[in-house]
């Protein structure tokens, strides 16, 4: 399948053709429909700016004062058990280092495996196709395991680390990576890379100066399908960096918070809260890219 | 020709070897530990071939988590992809604001399930309850998450919401690659709406149910985020004679035996037997769908 979603489209003998009731009925379903779907997110928002006693009162009911909010943000900050802030940092530190190693390392090596054609490199590549199939579950108990042998013989442990994370990171996101940019790579002519080799440019020029720029629509695609899947992730760090290490990311901050802070809800609905504003705040910003990199990269 | 081979080394070598470590070497460990005494302490290992297999179709626990895994997967599949191809007819029609519906309806995907569960949690536990006592519902006033009949229905209600609206994308996607021409002839035919859906539009989108279909159940089987905060798996009921947790899905299973209990071995035997069950299920479905394609 090679469809594109296309933003702007005219609808084409579809529902509600026939203007009129029919159409009437169909945008009352429509909004209906979607202020079912916002709920949740209102009434966090709602419950995010009450005291606990408020929430016990009346969890529908709109808050006294909208102010509150703030009260239960500093609250949750100022919070010594967990580190809210610092685990937006480190969130963030881990998300940007393996979205960086992850599409480089995964395009260098689909445009070598792409242009090296040898019974190897499609052995390769069929390696990282068959392993799509396995499991986190299968694998994540003897990672742990392996991840400290490894750690011990290079005298530099995996675990609990931002390089360790970030690596596994690569491990896991390359199958999926390589196999996106490998459709791409396919599809580019070749004349533009020998024609750069003619003129003297060397393999490593050609792929920075002449490939990454092409791959460019599919590199937005990889960031977007990658980025989501390792900000919301939570068992992986939850075995690598633990539920108690010096590392922490957003999930892990907010199952540790909630767990200390049985039914608070004032509490735990702020902290979903700001765990979800970073993304809501990228989708607001770029709605169309994360649409379109998502829906593509299930369909290819 | 030479130094080509050793630059096309060194931009394979850090993602194969990193897929090497991360993935193929575990995988193969994990073969191997699931037939030891593995306990996540001890350095040597014994080799107790498949005792560990053997031992989890004796656990009611397991047999129950198995079940009601097949059973929220199936209920799942058919959720979600109705309401995902419902709504993609909504948003492909000329109500007002389709592209404003469609990225709204996205939304819920964009956030992980540890934190859906959590809200979810609250809606069941205390927006639910309290509309019910308010309106007088007998039905909303038990949390719908704390009764055993009701749980899996409240998980995949809030799967359903979570994830109905990035199928509904890979329909859109796919409606708008059925040719208009084809449509405007079976119009001209004068073949009414619901004859259009099921006799064109459906037949021509037969590679996107495949990719749903498929996504739909690696999703639901695989699930443990917003089982690990919506539920827990809770609530305990009787299975078998023996206490179970009435909402433990197998990927929950599988991590507390090795989590709660320390029965690492046991833990990896049961995580091996996801692994060839979902493969299983996968490739039935994705040849099944596949020829199913071909006729169409």
């Amino acid at each position: 399948m090679s469809t594109k979603v296309k933003t702007r489209h005219q609808p084409h003998a579809s529902l509600g053709e026939r203007r009129g009731a029919g159409l009437y009925v169909l945008e009352i379903v429509a909004i209906l429909i979607f202020i079912l779907f916002m709920m949740p997110f209102v009434l966090v928002i709602i419950n995010s700016s009450k005291t606990a006693k408020e929430i016990i009162n009346s969890p529908v009911a709109l808050p006294e004062y909208w102010g509150q909010i703030w009260t239960n943000v500093v609250t949750i900050f100022n919070n010594p058990s967990t580190d809210y802030l610092g685990a937006f940092i480190d969130s963030t530190i881990i998300t940007v280092l393996s979205l960086t190693v992850i599409t480089l390392f995964s395009a260098m090596c689909a445009w070598a495996l792409v242009r090296n054609k040898t019974k190897w490199s499609t052995v390769i590549f069929m390696f990282f196709v068959a392993a799509m199939v396995i499991p986190f579950q299968v694998v994540m108990f003897p990672l742990v395991r392996w991840f400290k042998i490894m750690g011990d013989f290079i005298r530099l442990p995996l675990l609990g680390t931002y390089h360790g994370i970030t690596f596994a990171y690569l491990g896991f996101g390359a199958s999926m990576t390589i196999f996106i940019f490998h459709g791409f790579i396919k599809g580019v002519p070749l004349e533009l890379e020998e024609a750069a080799t003619i003129d003297g440019c060397s393999q490593t020029r050609t792929f920075f100066e002449i490939v990454i720029p092409l791959l460019q629509p599919t590199i937005v695609t990889v960031l977007i399908l990658n980025g989501i899947w390792i900000w919301n992730d939570y068992l992986l760090p939850l075995l690598v960096l633990g539920s108690a290490g010096a590392v922490q990311t957003i999930p892990l901050a907010v199952t540790a918070f909630a767990g200390s802070y049985l039914k608070q809800w004032d509490l735990i609905l702020t902290s979903t809260l700001l765990a979800m504003i970073p993304i809501i705040v990228l989708y607001l910003f770029a709605q169309k890219y994360i649409i379109k990199g998502m829906v593509e990269g299930a369909i290819k | 020709m030479k130094r080509r081979g050793i630059v096309d080394f060194l931009f394979i070598f850090p993602t194969a070897f990193a897929f090497l470590m991360v993935i193929i070497v575990p995988f193969f460990m994990g073969i191997y530990y699931a037939m030891t005494d593995w306990d996540g302490v001890k350095t040597v290992l014994n080799w107790v071939g498949f005792k560990n297999f053997t031992g989890m179709f004796s656990e009611p626990q397991f047999i129950y988590s198995f079940q009601i895994t097949l059973l929220y997967t199936v209920i799942n599949i058919v959720l979600v992809n109705i309401a995902g191809f419902l709504m993609s007819l909504l948003a492909t029609s000329r109500v007002k604001g389709r592209n404003f519906y469609r990225a709204g309806f996205f939304v819920p995907n964009l956030i992980g399930g540890i934190v859906l569960g959590y809200i979810w949690q609250f809606m069941f536990n205390n927006v639910f309850v309290d509309m019910g006592k308010a309106m007088g519902l007998a039905a909303f006033q038990t949390s719908f998450i704390a009764r055993k009949e009701t749980v899996i229905w409240a998980m995949s209600v809030v799967n359903t919401w979570q994830y109905a609206g990035y199928i509904m994308m890979i329909y859109v996607a796919s409606i708008q690659s059925i040719p208009d021409s084809v449509m405007e002839a079976a119009n001209v035919d004068g073949a009414n709406y619901i004859t259009r859906v099921f006799k064109i539009m459906m037949p021509m989108m037969a590679s996107a149910f495949t990719i749903t279909i498929f996504l739909t159940l690696t999703n639901s089987f695989k699930q443990f985020d917003l089982n690990a905060t919506l539920t827990n798996g809770g609530p305990a009921m009787l299975y078998m004679g023996k206490a179970v947790r009435a909402s433990q899905l197998l990927a929950m299973d599988i991590y507390r035996t090795a989590n709660q209990f320390n029965l690492m071995a046991p833990a990896q035997a049961k995580a091996v037997v996801f692994f060839v069950v979902l493969v299983v299920f996968s490739l039935v479905q994705v040849y099944l769908n596949k020829r199913r394609e071909v006729e169409a």
